[in-house]
């Protein structure tokens, strides 16, 4: 029987801007902005906290590794960079468990690790509340940025909102890439956050359904930075690499609907069970690539998407199948897989009858209305700068300023957080995941915590040295397990004690 | 067995085979009404000059 938990995380790089200073440095200003949380907060920010020792970007779920010398410099996120920007890289482990740091240009949070999609969606949007306080830490600067939780610039640029979803290694990758490719051909209808002009530069005039879809060159591939592919392969575990593969999706959008993320989420979990099970439906489509394109300039939802054996399909005809095979098989007592494919068949049916019933959930639609109202009103065309201008602010994390924060302040959003869960899941570990032991780490360790990553905790245990504590099973070390008896805990000694490490020796060679 | 198996926890069960009902917080009134009291709204908060702004927004790529 299928169930939507599993291991999950977002990432998020957000767009930046220096008001008024178009020439700022966005490495520096990334850094400025991790810094400017971490400061106030108590939190270490450095290059050197980041346990980089158990990475490995280079290393292709096809088997094999990517040698060094064909990749492009930014492919080596596991060495500190050495180039002269380097002194202004920064990286945090915040107290919820989450990592906020520098990626290339832009901040970068990535979610502690979950395990529903409703707690996705609230520690996604803690996110969005830690790029908030750095904007606030920001403004009395002389030098203020504000953030943007979007993904394009529409000069050419795109930038990330990546989804990690832990799978069962035994499952042979090449049916993981074809069960996904066509459901993340048509998923953008479900979870796309609109965008104003077609084209990596926005050459043509209109709107589309996805921010990234003209960016992917690729079905398949490793690169996240260039020929970007609808599938990654990046073999990066964060786990024990004979059990777990850690799927790392870069073809979302950044979404700020709440319902939107759910089901981005939700359905995609679901559909990795059904390919774990070998029930994914097989549907062959002929050019994914440009049907990709095709779905995303398509506002109709009416294209026919050829497949290999001749036919075609729509994208929502494609959702109809994967939804109707996860519900065959789906676990009708399990409340939080009923809830997505609950929220799944809404959102089906209501682009079905008509896309804009769903101006309430789903980022494309409501930015879409929004921007139809304007064009009707002021009688003006799609290359209009006020439309572009609409399509940055809708994504902008001030919500003040922010269009999609003041469409859900109107009760024009649906909305499944309450802000004081939101604010809860910046300080505080999910449920269910190791996340907790890594946030106990950083919030009672103090100066004892001498680096983290996913996957381990690097401590300074004394009379015993720097010890790596290995957390390679994500669902270890979780509240449930371990809340009673680090209780109170200050020091790396005490939480090894605490965690049953006795066998520690001191080795003097 | 499949990772959903192992990382099943109990839940309170949903209730039968019936889709479970969205909570409140999901049914909220929709307001779809005065749509011009939204765009007055909107406008009050946009930047100023829109073509400088669009002109500035420039980003280095990322993933």
């Amino acid at each position: 029987m299928l169930r939507v938990q599993r291991v999950m995380g977002s990432e998020t790089e957000f767009g930046l801007s220096q008001p008024g200073n178009p020439r700022a440095n966005p490495m520096r200003d990334s850094a400025r902005v991790v810094d400017a949380y971490a400061g106030p907060r108590g939190l270490r920010s450095s290059q050197n906290f980041w346990d980089f020792a158990t990475e490995s970007p280079l290393a292709d779920a096809r088997g094999f590794f990517m040698n060094i010398a064909d990749a492009d410099s930014s492919q080596l996120t596991h060495i500190p960079q050495d180039d002269v920007e380097a002194q202004y890289l920064a990286n945090v482990v915040t107290e919820n468990g989450a990592r906020y740091y520098v990626d290339h240009a832009h901040p970068e949070y990535s979610s502690p690790e979950v395990l529903t999609p409703r707690d996705v969606v609230t520690f996604d949007r803690a996110g969005d509340l830690v790029a908030l306080a750095s904007v606030r830490a920001l403004e009395m600067s002389g030098e203020p940025v504000n953030l943007y939780k979007n993904n394009t610039d529409s000069k050419g640029s795109s930038y990330g909102t990546h989804e990690n979803y832990l799978v069962d290694r035994g499952v042979d990758f090449d049916d993981i890439a074809a069960g996904l490719i066509p459901f993340f051909v048509s998923r953008q209808v479900l979870c796309g956050s609109g965008r104003v002009g077609i084209g990596r530069e926005g050459e043509l005039a209109g709107y589309q359904i996805s921010s990234r879809a003209d960016f992917f060159e690729a079905e398949v591939g490793l690169e996240t930075t260039l020929r970007r592919p609808i599938v990654n392969t990046r073999d990066e575990p964060h786990a024990d690499p004979a059990k777990y593969r850690r799927l790392h999706i870069i073809i979302g959008d950044a979404t700020m609907a709440e319902p939107a993320t759910f089901v981005r989420f939700g359905s995609t979990s679901l559909v990795l069970g059904l390919i774990e099970a070998g029930l994914a439906p097989r549907i062959g489509l002929a050019d994914a690539l440009a049907s990709l394109q095709t779905v995303s300039h398509d506002l109709s939802l009416s294209a026919q998407l050829p497949l290999t054996d001749g036919s075609t399909m729509t994208a929502l005809e494609i959702q109809e199948t994967y939804y109707a095979a996860c519900i065959a098989h789906a676990d009708p007592e399990d409340a939080d897989t009923a809830e997505v494919l609950a929220e799944w068949r809404r959102f089906l049916d209501g682009l079905a009858d008509d896309p804009r019933s769903l101006a309430d959930s789903i980022d494309w639609v409501a930015k879409w209305v929004l921007l139809e109202h304007y064009r009707s009103r002021e009688g003006i065309d799609w290359d209009h700068p006020k439309l572009a201008l609409i399509d940055v602010q809708y994504h902008d994390v001030r919500p003040e300023k922010g269009l999609f924060h003041k469409l859900e302040r109107a009760g024009r959003i649906r909305r499944m957080t309450t802000d004081a869960e939101v604010e809860a899941a910046v300080t505080g570990a999910p449920d269910g995941t190791r996340a907790f032991l890594r946030s106990v780490a950083v919030n009672q360790l103090g100066e004892d915590l001498v680096a983290a990553s996913w996957d381990s905790l690097v401590l300074n245990a004394g009379d015993f040295g720097i010890v790596r504590l290995p957390m390679r099973e994500p669902l270890k070390g979780t509240r449930q397990l371990l809340a009673e008896r680090v209780a109170g805990i200050e020091s790396a000694e005490a939480l090894l004690q605490a965690l049953g490490v006795d066998r520690l020796t001191v080795k003097n060679d | 067995m499949s990772s959903q198996e192992q990382f099943q926890r109990d839940r309170t069960s949903g209730g039968g085979d019936a889709p479970v009902d969205p909570p409140e917080a999901v049914q909220g009134q929709i307001n779809t009404q005065n749509v011009d009291s939204i765009l007055d709204e909107i406008d009050g908060v946009l930047e100023s000059n829109a073509e400088e702004f669009v002109k500035n927004f420039v980003q280095k790529g990322g993933q």
